[in-house]
């Protein structure tokens, strides 16, 4: 089992979502992340799909994929050098002397605090996925309240001339 | 020229080549049906359920290699189509369905007979579109029936708003069709033709494996041109029957779970296969692992999710099947001129023929009509000459077994979904595509009672087609595994309970025969199949018959039972 992430363009239609997602769900695969948003290109929108399967599987998910009429182009991200990064709030109790041990955490993996009460914090942190576990385990003996993630957006590198 | 949506919606159909369609009007679809008496070139032929509308379309489709066609309204209607649909989609048809939907202001407000139609039938179209705006009305048809034809073809469905169709713009046609997401290929990689000629020439013990891909791509010739040449026995999945010709010697019969003897041992024996258009379904394969344990696999099929899905592939080639096989054939032309086919596989022949003659399919004979005795008789009297659906259990097995299918198209049966009510409006479908051929449909008594409204439709429309209805009393298949599998336990699949189904006939006002003695079945069948009237034909059969061979579920191919 590997995790991989995908790149997948579609036409920007009603229900093109569930088309992808139901693919996924019918047929078994699992997704872990999947991320929707408008691409450069008018009327097309840009999915980032984090799913994990042996190379079987992931072969008939790459060709699924593809074979529904709206998805234009598929790219998995494990063949070709890219950038993948997530971004995630974490809100977590922060009360006196413990204010100043999760400012110094924040600090490290340079996060941003974005928003204090009295006694919660609230920071935003992106990063690859280990990363952002890593700050997730860290803060975790302070108590954490709540947690959003997107899951990973992904793009592919540019060509190194050298 | 300004014109309605309803008006634009049948233009476009006669534009696409449409005659006729198959369909059950209601609100949402009255301003098309308000339109059809204006456009005579558009047969539109009143079905009893939407349902049989769908295996209506499908049947013609299968039988003709064109589009079905079929509209109904919204709500029931639609979702009355969804098991036709489905069984569209599973074998790979092409369809264009076109569901009414309530006016596009009230969508998502719970209208009355509103039904997400496009959300429903999402896994089971190859696409689906609904249409808001009447200026994209044109191009949505025109991609629907693109759709659905190219590629590996398939249902699609497009929902159509009753505003939209009151609408008025400007008709314009699009000559040009582009898409830019869907490009299927045709043409095979040459270099993957040359490695399965390359694995075919090394073959000792080849076997192809023919599906429906063959029937669907009209690649039945270049397959039995190429195995003659080529000398390689040939099977076929119970999709692909017609797709070479049963009377050959190369013939092996079906394989897979009621595959002949020599069929299934040909496959587990094989040193080389080659499957075209055939998507190793598990009523194919038996247990996978154990499935042609000896054989590099060369796959032949338009749609890469079929290559690699269930079986490793050594050569996979993805195009037309009727492309790859003229391909392979013509390398073999030109680079292996000289080979001696025949001489090189005569070993395996000979093998192959003493599997056949030695383990043929048979049953007892004991006095009683024996269902694989009418099959023989059908096929004797029509020469093979018929178009020929069936339903969906031992009667569609024994039709698959005993009926010796030569030309593709002839036989029209549920082969993915396994659909108890497709035959018999099938055969509805088929006999608009062809009047004057013998379409005939052999029926259980359990499925025909799934869409026996539609001899409503066969009356009205005087089609002389035959139902024989193979009458065992019982839902036979399930009592087949239910005596062989689960200690003869008969939950449910007593079916003693019937209508009398010649006064049934005759209540729609067709003819009605029974037959319950076996000397008399050959001299009825043959004066009923005479007959210029729509029939019931009802055979009185022996009841707990079964199908044999059989491989149990989970078992290999080769630990088939006998009779
Ligand atoms: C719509 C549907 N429901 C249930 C089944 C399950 N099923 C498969 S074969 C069969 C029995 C068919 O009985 P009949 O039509 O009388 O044919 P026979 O097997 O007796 O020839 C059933 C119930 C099915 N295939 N399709």
């Amino acid at each position: 089992m590997q995790r991989h992430v995908l790149s997948v363009l579609v036409e920007n239609e009603p229900g093109v979502l569930s088309r992808v997602a139901g693919l996924f769900s019918g047929r078994g695969f699992n997704i872990h992340s999947l991320n929707v948003a408008p691409s450069l290109e008018e009327g097309v929108s840009h999915m980032t799909i984090t799913t994990d399967g042996d190379s079987l599987i992931l072969e008939q998910i790459m060709k699924q994929l593809h074979k529904i009429v709206s998805v234009i182009k598929v790219v998995d991200f494990a063949d070709i050098p890219a950038v993948a990064r997530e971004m995630m709030f974490v809100k977590v109790q922060a009360e006196g002397p413990m204010r100043g041990e999760i400012l110094r955490t924040v600090e490290i993996f340079r996060c941003k605090v974005v928003d204090v009460s009295p006694n919660e914090m609230t920071i935003e942190a992106t990063g690859d996925q280990n990363k952002l576990d890593a700050i997730i385990s860290l803060l975790h003996r302070f108590g954490i309240k709540e947690l959003a993630r997107t899951g990973a957006v992904a793009m592919r590198r540019s060509k190194k001339t050298d | 020229m300004e014109c309605t949506g309803a008006q634009i919606l049948l233009e476009s159909m006669k534009r696409e080549g449409v005659d006729v369609l198959f369909g059950y009007p209601g609100g949402a679809v009255i301003d098309i049906y308000d339109e059809l008496p204006r456009h005579p070139e558009l047969r539109h032929v009143l079905v009893r359920h939407e349902q049989g509308a769908v295996h209506a379309a499908d049947g013609y489709a299968r039988a003709s290699g064109k589009t079905g066609v079929c509209l109904v309204t919204s709500g029931p209607g639609a979702t009355n189509t969804v098991t036709g649909i489905a069984t569209a989609y599973s074998d790979s048809i092409p369809l264009v369905i076109f569901t009414g939907q309530v006016p596009t202001q009230l969508i998502g407000n719970d209208a009355f007979q509103e039904v997400d139609i496009v959300g429903i039938t999402r896994p089971c179209t190859k696409h689906n579109f609904l249409v808001k705006d009447i200026t994209k009305l044109a191009l949505t048809i025109r991609q629907a029936f693109y759709l659905a034809r190219s590629g590996r073809p398939g249902p699609v469905l497009v929902d159509l708003p009753k505003d939209v169709m009151q609408k008025r713009t400007e008709f314009v046609w699009p000559e040009d069709i582009y898409m830019r997401s869907y490009n299927p290929t045709y043409k095979p990689n040459l270099n993957q033709l040359r490695r399965s000629v390359e694995e075919l020439a090394k073959a000792e013990r080849p076997v192809i494996l023919a599906g429906g891909g063959v029937i669907m791509s009209n690649a039945a010739e270049a397959l039995t041109s190429l195995a003659r040449k080529l000398q390689i026995p040939v099977t076929c999945t119970l999709m692909g029957l017609g797709g070479f010709p049963a009377t050959d010697p190369l013939w092996l019969g079906m394989v897979g779970m009621h595959g002949t003897y020599a069929a299934n041992l040909a496959i587990n024996n094989c040193d080389v296969l080659m499957c075209v258009g055939a998507r190793f379904d598990d009523r194919v394969t038996g247990r996978l692992a154990a499935f042609a344990p000896k054989a590099r696999i060369v796959h032949i099929d338009i749609d890469p999710t079929s290559i690699r899905k269930n079986v490793e592939v050594q050569v996979p080639v993805v195009g037309d099947c009727r492309l790859a096989l003229e391909g392979i054939s013509e390398i073999c032309d030109a680079k292996l001129e000289n080979k001696d086919w025949a001489g090189e596989h005569a070993a395996w022949i000979a093998a192959v023929a003493e599997w056949k003659s030695s383990k043929p399919l048979c049953y007892q004979d004991n006095g009683n009509i024996k269902p694989q005795a009418v099959i023989e008789a059908l096929y004797d009297i029509t020469g093979g000459d018929a178009i020929i659906a069936t339903e969906v259990g031992q009667h569609q097995m024994w039709v698959a077994q005993f009926y010796s299918f030569t030309k593709p198209r002839t036989l029209l049966t549920s082969g993915g979904l396994g659909t108890m009510g497709y035959g018999f409006p099938a055969s509805v479908g088929a006999q608009f595509a062809f009047p004057d051929k013998k379409v005939i449909a052999v029926a259980g008594d359990g499925s025909l009672q799934m869409n026996i409204q539609e001899l409503a439709t066969v009356v009205s429309n005087k089609l002389p087609i035959k139902v024989i209805i193979l009458n065992n009393r019982y839902l036979g298949m399930v009592r087949q595994w239910q005596e062989l599998f689960y200690n003869n336990n008969y939950s449910s699949t007593n079916m003693e309970a019937q209508p009398d189904f010649v006064k049934l006939a005759e209540a729609y006002g067709a003819e009605g025969y029974r037959i319950e003695k076996a000397e008399d079945m050959r001299a009825v069948l043959e004066k009923a199949l005479a007959s210029p009237n729509p029939a019931f034909i009802d055979v009185v059969v022996e009841r707990e018959e079964n199908v044999y061979p059989i491989v149990p579920v989970g078992a290999a191919l080769d630990e088939m039972l006998l009779v």
